[in-house]
């Protein structure tokens, strides 16, 4: 059998046996959920480990047909790419349910059922090599996603759950529309078949139509990342998910659309791409820096971490849009920090949550008294998020800054200085919330850590080290995609060559 | 068979929906409604044979099937309605149902 | 020779205490935390005896951390003999302090019990980002020691969490090292755009070939990081803060180690800055400068901390002086030697206020010579050793910087010369204040330190004293930086060190012969006094004119105005016209089913009518 279609049967079968357990024992669902998603974590390790790192092309192939009429496959692959992206959402999963253990006291069932259905829609996001294929899987994951904050969030989830749905299917009915009229031109909704075309020239795009091909595509994918400034549903989503939905939201959906731009974007439509380059890595330092900067005067954690994801995703886009084999690297690298680290960041705060009841920073202080092992790991992943060496997000922040900078040294000098910002809003946070003086609501509700969060957070804390000190672990596939992405996009620059002379820049400023 | 000219078998059809849409429109019992819808998808179904026999076509025989078994399969799940309907406000008055709006 | 166990001995100290310190009692930590840090000093020595001459460098490659394309950066370590002398200087005077500590952190209990074993925990990693610093073999190993120990040093200004003041200096120290670091990383990207690699060897190699424009902006991003690091102007108003920390870590990470790696990384580049005079310059101003402004403000400190963190500053300055005057061994010399006497000074004002309970005031000290003599004639032997009065360490490398700086322009070296004067009298005059005079103080027994305290101040002393004499770090590191040619020159030197003696006099005179002298000067002069009391009003400034604007036009501006008002208020608003448009057309849905029909049979008609209007279907 197919491995990725097993990857695929996994989940879906554990979300329809979820389905049938019984309402009366909310454990039996947990532990089901725990089981499949772990289960499908270790059958999913198996991806990395039979990868052909050396080669750049798909791996794990199958391509049966689906519908005849239009002709629509299930084809599934992974390239080194998504082969991360795939591992994260398998990775996250067990972790989100842990955390979910106690959290959710009401409809647990269908809490376990729609995560993993998540998970289900997620994965095929990362393998559908089919553009068809990929829009399908792109709105199931979206609808398990609206449930999620819709009935398991907070005070004001039902308006943040129909914001969510709306701003992503504003893009997803763009895409949809592009899907079709590709379609119509090749004939073909095959990924595969549809690059072969570009590239030996039976099928070409006037630069017209190839610019509104892109934006539809890239829109779609832009509220997804969140980029500015379509970024408004992003806060709010967050603030009302639940812990798990933060976690898969903030982790894996938002790399969605970077993945669906380095994916799509830039091999089908490359001319477009570069074209509007320039002013969407202006976007992209905007987000970076508005991002920081709002983040800085929030007074909700959890708000803090969404507009931190904001900055964070920026440096994601400007990397793909350096068009240096550097930055893309650095982006697809970034993405993956980012679901680490910032799904970490979102589970801590859960964590807090679960104790205090309170999002707010000012209901805190003193934590590190009354809790050092929580304070302690807080503290690593703070780190971690702001870039400090030897943990994950440096890493990617370099290779993208650097990549920036050999694009155009111009962009890298703006975009560094969200790194000083991260430093500013992450640290004010923590101070506030685990330094001071421990109050007496906070002395009274928050003991340390137990065995199971223990679980939950361990894996993470490994994960930041291990992507810091030893990134070649994960980067040789990355670097191989995206080397072929690069060269579809046919703007290979060798190294240490400008890009572009200066002026594009400048006419879009 | 032959000499009954199409335009006949048309006009039966356009008279029996009329008579359908008149029933739909203007009695309030909520079975005789019902019975008006099926008087008009009849109708159509009419329509559907005689163009089929006149284009010497077996399409139009073929949705006269789905018809039937959407008529079928309607009547079904319309008649359990209204019979619950009648067994929770015991009145089959068209008028005196309208909690959709609500 | 296995240069990875160098950092790695103190690492393992750190991981040991940090996660099973809360066990252990407090001799089991100290074996690991002390015995590690001593380990990897005899690690140095070791090695560094067994590399013979170290004419060139000694490179280990472990492994490759970041490859991308055909860019590729190792995690190597290098030894040369710049490294030697940093190596040496680390884990010695390291080693000293952390001993140091056991007596002046016995007492730690606090609001979270086990501040101990984390305490040495923090310094333990300190001391690992501090050699993996020094021993990097690239910039970005260099650059993960640089935000290791700016981590480390965040984290122990902000031991006693529960005081804000201590985790806001921490705050502050972060940040502005992070500006630093931002020239920093900006330098290396442009290095690498420059020269398509962050290897030592490859960069310093092509450097001279580079043009000269790339070079100086080079020079000076890394000098805005070095001015974070190494706390000179503008962004040197976090140490004074620092000192909210442990007396230990001002000794050791804030005066001995971790604020000279600014000195060490530009003399690491200075392959680099020899091409680009112009950046050097800028060094040599900025060192200057810093000198004497941080000098002056060291006069009016009442904080017998703050008045040695002020002289650090200042020092700083004196050896960026040394690099930017191309006496690069002489800023390295300096270093050194400050090393010894500013870590000695801090960790005699930590015995004073130990024996003092925690008063850090010099208004309420004084006579406390009889009171704890070894610490006041150690403290002596750092404070002539700082005034630059030969034979004793401060006086060599002082004069090697100030005599390079004449030969480099001469208002540098009379500028120096007076900051030397003033250097002599603030430290000798928190000196008076502490030891002479009548006792002002609280604490009605004042006693002296423990032996673990007294022997690695002893120590320091010795070194303080014959430091000079016995490393000559100019002359170790001539195969790197050949010493200059120019003659001893009797009268510079002469009056160098008049200006330390007339400064140590003036002191004496204010504040031991005629004591009222002070306050009546201050007096008579208040606006001068208030304006250096409060130290020229920069923090002020900073939060009037950065602070403030961008947490206060990023809340209105950007946060509740442009974000919530403006683009969620689109988004928004485009949500509540369709709802608006839908409240109409929901009056249809009267929820009569006769009504729904007639307005089916109505539309029905008007497409017949329509079509048959069009002329009908063709």
């Amino acid at each position: 059998m197919n491995l990725l279609t097993l990857l695929l049967a996994l989940p879906l079968a554990g979300f329809l046996i979820a389905l049938l357990l019984p309402r009366s024992s909310p454990h039996a669902s947990r532990t089901w959920a725990l089981g499949i998603s772990l289960l499908t974590f270790v059958v999913s390790l198996a991806l990395p480990a039979m990868f052909d790192r050396g080669a750049a092309g798909n791996q794990f192939t199958l391509d049966v047909p689906w519908i005849s009429t239009p002709e629509i496959h299930y084809h599934v692959a992974v390239d080194g790419v998504g082969l991360w992206l795939l591992l994260l959402s398998t990775f996250l999963t067990p972790i989100c349910v842990l955390i979910s253990w106690r959290s959710i006291q009401n409809r647990v069932k269908e809490f376990f059922a729609f995560l993993l259905l998540l998970e289900f829609g997620l994965i095929g996001v990362f393998i559908a090599q089919d553009l068809f294929l990929f829009y399908v899987f792109w709105e199931v994951s979206l609808v398990p996603m609206y449930f999620l904050v819709g009935i398991w969030g907070h005070e004001r989830r039902i308006y943040a759950a129909v914001k969510f749905f709306l701003f992503t299917m504003a893009g997803s009915v763009l895409m949809l529309a592009a899907i079709i009229y590709v379609y119509n031109r090749a004939g073909t909704f095959s990924y595969p078949v549809l690059l072969d075309m570009l590239q030996s020239g039976r099928l070409s795009f006037a630069p017209q139509e190839q610019l509104y091909l892109f934006l539809a595509f890239f829109i779609a994918f832009a509220i997804k990342v969140p980029i500015f400034p379509l970024h408004t549903w992003l806060p709010d989503a967050h603030v009302e998910a639940p812990t798990a939905g933060s976690v898969m939201l903030a982790s894996v959906m938002l790399k969605m659309g970077t993945y669906g731009i380095l994916h799509f974007c830039l091999p089908l439509f490359p001319s477009a791409s570069r074209r509007c380059a320039p002013w969407i890595v202006v976007l992209a330092i905007i987000g970076i820096i508005y991002g920081a900067l709002v983040s800085m005067v929030q007074p909700n954690m959890k708000k803090l971490v969404a507009y931190s994801s904001v900055s964070h995703l920026g440096f994601v886009i400007l990397g793909i849009f350096s068009f240096t084999q550097l930055g893309l690297d650095g982006a697809v690298y970034q993405m993956l920090n980012h679901g680490i680290s910032t799904g970490a960041l979102f589970v801590l705060v859960g964590l807090l949550y679960e104790r205090r009841h309170s999002l707010e920073i000012k209901d805190y202080g003193g934590v590190s008294t009354v809790a050092p092992w929580l304070a302690t790991v807080f503290l690593i992943t703070t780190l971690a998020s702001i870039g400090l060496p030897t943990l994950n997000n440096f890493v990617g922040e370099f290779l993208v800054l650097q990549g920036a900078a050999l694009a155009n040294y111009t962009w890298a000098v703006y975009a560094a200085i969200g790194v000083i910002l991260s430093a500013c809003y992450m640290l004010w946070l923590y101070q506030r919330v685990f330094y001071g003086e421990a109050g007496e609501q906070v002395r009274s509700h928050l003991p340390d850590m137990n065995l199971r969060e223990w679980a939950a957070v361990v894996p993470l804390v490994v994960m930041m080290v291990w992507m810091g000190v030893y990134s070649q672990s994960f980067l040789p596939p990355v670097s191989k995609t995206t080397a072929r992405v690069l060269s579809q996009a046919q703007v290979n620059v060798p190294f240490q060559v400008q890009l572009r002379p200066n002026t594009e820049v400048a006419r879009a400023r | 068979m032959s000499a009954v000219p199409i335009s006949w078998y048309l006009t039966l059809s356009a008279v029996i929906f009329a008579l359908g849409v008149a029933g739909f429109l203007f009695r309030h019992n909520i079975i005789t409604v019902f019975m008006s819808i099926e008087l008009m998808l009849n109708a159509v179904n009419l329509s559907f044979v005689t163009f089929s026999y006149q284009l010497k076509q077996v399409n139009g025989h073929l949705f006269t099937f789905f018809v039937m078994v959407v008529a079928a399969a309607e009547a079904a799940v319309g008649l359990a309605i209204i019979l619950t309907v009648f067994k929770n406000r015991s009145t089959l008055n068209i008028d005196d149902i309208d909690s959709m709006k609500n | 020779m296995q240069l990875w166990l160098i950092p790695l001995l103190p690492f393992a100290g750190f991981l040991i205490n940090g996660l099973f310190g809360r066990r252990f009692s407090k001799g089991v930590v100290n074996v690991f935390a002390i015995g590690s840090v001593v380990l990897s000093f005899a690690w140095v020595l070791k090695t560094i005896l067994g590399l013979g001459d170290l004419t060139s460098a000694h490179v280990e490659h472990y492994f490759t951390w970041i490859q991308s394309g055909t860019f590729n950066i190792g995690c190597d370590f290098a030894v040369d003999r710049l490294t030697a002398v940093m190596l040496l200087v680390v884990t010695g005077v390291g080693s000293l302090i952390h001993i140091y500590a056991i007596g002046y952190m016995a007492h730690e209990h606090g609001p979270h019990h086990g501040g101990y074993y984390r305490f040495f925990a923090y310094l333990n990693l300190f001391m690992f980002f501090m050699l993996v610093l020094v021993l990097g073999a690239n910039f970005l190993v260099l650059f993960v020691g640089w935000e290791g120990v700016g981590l480390c040093s965040y984290l122990l200004i902000g031991f006693y969490f529960d005081k804000k003041f201590a985790t806001d200096a921490g705050n502050k120290a972060f940040i502005v090292n992070r500006i630093g670091d931002f020239g920093f990383a900006l330098a290396m990207f442009y290095i690498v755009k420059t020269f398509g690699s962050l290897d030592f060897a490859t960069v310093f190699q092509k450097a001279p070939t580079a043009p000269e424009s790339a070079l100086t902006l080079i020079g000076l991003l890394l000098m805005v990081g070095a001015a974070g690091k190494s706390a000179q102007i503008p962004l040197y108003v976090w140490l004074p803060d620092a000192m909210a920390g442990p007396t230990p870590v001002s000794a050791l990470i804030h005066a001995a180690t971790m604020v000279t790696a600014g000195v060490y990384m530009t003399a690491r580049s200075f392959a680099i800055y020899s091409h680009a005079p112009a950046a050097l310059d800028v060094i040599a101003i900025i060192g200057v400068a810093t000198a004497f402004f941080a000098a002056t403000i060291g006069i009016a400190q009442n904080d017998i901390k703050k008045v040695f963190a002020y002289s650090t500053v200042s020092q700083l300055g004196y050896m960026f002086l040394g690099v930017g005057s191309h006496a690069v061994s002489a800023g390295i010399y300096h270093l050194v030697t400050h090393a010894f006497f500013k870590a000695l000074l801090f960790l005699g004002s930590g015995s004073v206020i130990h024996a003092l309970s925690g008063e850090q005031d010099l208004r309420q000290m004084g006579g406390l010579r009889s009171k704890i003599p070894w610490t006041f004639w150690t403290m002596m032997c750092a404070a002539v050793a700082i005034s630059g009065i030969p034979p004793f360490a401060g006086f060599f490398s002082k004069d090697a910087i100030l005599v390079a700086a004449y030969a480099h322009a001469p208002w540098m070296y009379w500028l120096g010369t007076l900051t030397a004067g003033i250097t002599a009298f603030y430290v000798f005059r928190a000196m008076f204040m502490a030891f002479f005079g009548d006792y002002r103080g609280h604490e009605h027994h004042p006693h002296e330190s423990p032996p673990v305290m007294m022997i690695p101040l002893v120590i320091l002393a010795a070194l303080s004293l014959a430091g000079g004499y016995l490393f000559k770090v100019p002359q170790f590191l001539a195969p790197m930086f050949p010493l200059a040619e120019a003659p001893e020159n009797f009268t510079l030197v002469a009056v160098s060190v008049g200006a330390g003696v007339a400064g140590i006099l003036l002191a004496y005179v204010m504040y031991v012969a005629q004591p009222g002298m002070a306050d009546s000067l201050a007096s008579g002069m208040k606006g001068l006094y208030t304006l250096v009391y409060n130290k020229y009003f920069v923090d002020e400034i900073y939060d009037a004119t950065v602070v403030n604007p961008l947490v206060g036009g990023s809340r209105i501006l950007l946060w509740r105005f442009a974000d919530v008002g403006i683009i969620d208020g689109i988004a928004n608003g485009i949500g509540s016209r369709a709802r608006d448009i839908g409240g109409i057309l929901r009056r249809l849905q009267s929820g009569n089913i006769r009504s729904y029909a007639a307005w089916v049979l109505f539309g029905g008609v008007l497409v017949i009518v329509a079509m048959g209007m069009a002329g009908g279907v063709r």
